[in-house]
């Protein structure tokens, strides 16, 4: 961001009418108007009230163990040349960033006098997450989730029955991520009074891209005052994170987006390669269209029709970006990077022998960067670590012949 | 005048056939159409397929899918379509998701819509407060009727609102629910469909999903102008062919 100051700086929050730039928005049928307007009129008030606010701020720290340290990769900082921090959301409960959203989700649901939630998950992070926040606060729960997904992630399937959800296979169109989704709108659809939708990314029709980003922005308000107590100051020279829908990169990017000496980057999955077909790297194989209720760049055929990603990590496994990221792509804001299966794989067994700290593939694909990109021997590099590998010990197993 | 305003001036009960385009087969579009015509049917809804159809349940979404792989796409639609006006003098909506739309770009598929003699559009997934701002200019240059979606949870403020942007009839939704789900009208929908009704609203009403048989039809066109059928009419001719519109449409009127 050559020349920016704080004050001549874009704007990249949400607007008043739900849009990042031009992307954003909520593209929903009549159906759903009446669920998304309440959130929409009420989000913002219920958040800012204090009885909200303790509530949310005592169950991350009591609960999920927050805050979540920041930690110097010592060793992998030596390797690159450069000092690597590493936000640690694989030690939250659960295992990932994606619960500091159900916690604010949940809350927001009972303010909102819900009795039913729902929820859409790939690879069943989302999904125990969900499940757990459900059972803490003896709430139904309902988690769709791609037939294919459902054989692929046993393990995780097994955790959201153990903790009482139920767990309902999608089985339209290719069975994964994207369907489960459109399944979890349709559920809205036919239970449009009790039921509350958590969505699991910065994705889906306003307010949810705002909402879902303001409790992950948890994440970069705690690297600000940890930075500044270990280093001095509050400002990394970087801020790097993984992209599905983008909720972890929201968090860790939110109180840094208008900081004009912090450079973003965001990493994608490239699959097999950009170039190969099977992919999920939607900055360069996407062009806006309208996905799940929103206007941002997705992969779809010429024609509109949206078409299947692929990644060997089921997090970042879906054919869109929320509409914020889209707006940091389009701006320049954001410089986007992506990074192959075998790279990602790579670099997460590197941190493994390194540090000692077996990541979640969805993180590995922030780490891989640095065998791509260099930087300078002071550049201090926030890492969002998303999660940890537990769920993906079977792929890390098949991948390295363990 | 178009032709939708002109039929919902007809001293009757309209039936309207929703289809979703290149069902059974790829080339069965036009003569569905047509047969449908033949055979009583006062409207049709094309669907133009869609990948991702959030509001269709499994049977719409089951024919968009087969749809598609037999190739279907919205130029060849178009081209299907391209002589329709020679044989066919009902009125035709399209109705689809917005996605392939703003790909084909809103101001050439309204302009190909008028080419061809398409009456109306319905997207579900276009909210009025959209359509009002970024596309009635374009739709209305063109001569098309967009027609808008109200549900049992919408309220008066929104139908009215919904009710002063339409001209053409305003597309009541039975219950809350997507398409092809709901066996049979209780007295919940009876008494939703007498409120909309007591509105006096400035457009007609017609009344859809979940109508499926010739009783369904009856209780709906009691409160409104006219229903549409859409999953029954799909499932008939999955399960007999897309030749066998004809006594589909004579089991529904009797
Ligand atoms: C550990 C981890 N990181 C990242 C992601 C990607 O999601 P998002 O882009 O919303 O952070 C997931 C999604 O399942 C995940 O489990």
């Amino acid at each position: 961001m050559e020349g920016m100051t704080k004050e001549n700086m874009m704007n990249y929050n949400v607007n008043e009418k739900g849009y990042y730039g031009e992307f954003g928005g909520a593209f929903i049928p009549e159906m759903l108007y009446p669920n998304v307007e309440e959130l929409r009129q009420n989000y913002l008030k219920v958040m800012a009230e204090p009885d909200f606010k303790k509530e949310f701020d005592q169950l991350l720290k009591d609960y999920v163990g927050r805050p979540s340290p920041l930690y110097f990769a010592k060793r992998l900082s030596e390797k690159y040349n450069t000092k690597i921090y590493l936000k640690r959301e694989d030690l939250n409960h659960t295992g990932a960033h994606k619960i500091n959203n159900t916690i604010g989700q949940i809350l927001m649901a009972k303010r909102l006098g819900k009795t039913r939630i729902i929820a859409e998950t790939g690879a069943g992070q989302h999904g125990v997450a969900t499940a757990t926040v459900c059972a803490l606060m003896g709430l139904e729960c309902i988690v769709y989730m791609g037939e294919i997904d459902i054989a692929r992630q046993a393990p995780n399937v097994a955790r959201m029955k153990m903790l009482g959800a139920t767990v309902v296979p999608a089985l339209s169109g290719s069975r994964t991520l994207k369907d489960a989704t459109n399944e979890a709108i349709r559920d809205w659809i036919n239970n449009p009074v009790n039921t509350h939708y958590i969505i699991g990314s910065a994705i889906g029709p306003h307010p949810y891209p705002d909402m879902v980003t303001r409790f992950q922005s948890v994440i970069s308000e705690e690297i600000k005052w940890q930075l500044k107590e270990q280093i001095g100051r509050e400002n990394p020279d970087y801020v790097v994170a993984c992209i599905g829908g983008g909720s972890n990169a929201a968090g860790t990017y939110y109180h840094y987006l208008h900081e004009p000496d912090v450079k973003i980057i965001a990493v994608e999955a490239a699959g097999l390669g950009v170039d190969s077909g099977e992919s999920a790297a939607t900055s360069v194989l996407g062009h806006e269209g309208v996905i799940h209720g929103c206007k941002t760049l997705l992969m779809q055929t010429k024609d509109g029709q949206i078409t299947e990603p692929y990644s060997i990590s089921a997090g970042l496994d879906y054919p869109g970006v929320g509409p914020m990221h889209a707006h940091l792509c389009k701006t320049g804001r954001a410089e986007f990077m992506s990074i192959t299966d075998d790279q990602a794989m790579n670099a997460g067994l590197d941190l493994c022998k390194l540090e000692g700290i077996i990541p979640a593939i969805e993180s590995s694909h922030a780490l891989a960067i640095f065998e791509e990109r260099t930087f300078k021997p002071d550049d201090v590099v926030v890492v969002s670590l998303s999660g940890r590998g537990d769920k993906d010990l079977q792929n890390y197993i098949e991948y390295f012949k363990i | 005048m178009n032709r939708i305003n002109k039929k919902l001036q007809e001293d009757k009960k309209l039936l309207s056939i929703y289809f979703t385009a290149g069902y059974p087969s790829l080339t069965d579009t036009v003569s569905i159409i047509e047969d449908l015509e033949k055979n009583g049917v006062d409207m049709i809804e094309i669907g133009l397929p869609f990948s991702d159809p959030l509001a269709d349940g499994p049977t719409i979404q089951a024919s968009s899918t087969k749809a598609l792989k037999n190739g279907m796409t919205t130029e060849v639609l178009f081209d299907q379509l391209k002589d329709i006006r020679k044989t066919v003098s009902i009125p035709l909506i399209i109705m689809g998701y917005f996605n392939p739309m703003l790909q084909y770009g809103v101001e050439a598929f309204c302009k190909k819509c008028q080419e061809i003699g398409i009456d109306g559009l319905i997207i579900p997934d276009l909210p009025v407060d959209v359509y009002k701002e970024d596309y009635q200019a374009i739709f209305e240059k063109y001569g098309l009727i967009n027609v808008f979606l109200i549900t049992p949870q919408t309220s008066v403020e929104r139908i009215n609102f919904i009710d002063s942007v339409s001209n053409g009839f305003i597309y009541m939704v039975s219950s809350a629910s997507v398409t092809g789900s709901s066996s049979g009208f209780g007295d919940v929908q009876t008494s939703y469909f007498k409120r909309i009704a007591n509105m006096n609203l400035k457009n007609p009403q017609v009344i859809g999903f979940g109508i499926s048989d010739h009783e369904t039809f009856t209780q709906a066109t009691e409160y409104a102008k006219g229903a549409i059928i859409g999953s029954a009419f799909i499932k008939h001719i999955t399960e007999n062919g897309a030749s066998k519109t004809e006594d589909f449409v004579k089991s529904i009127l009797n």
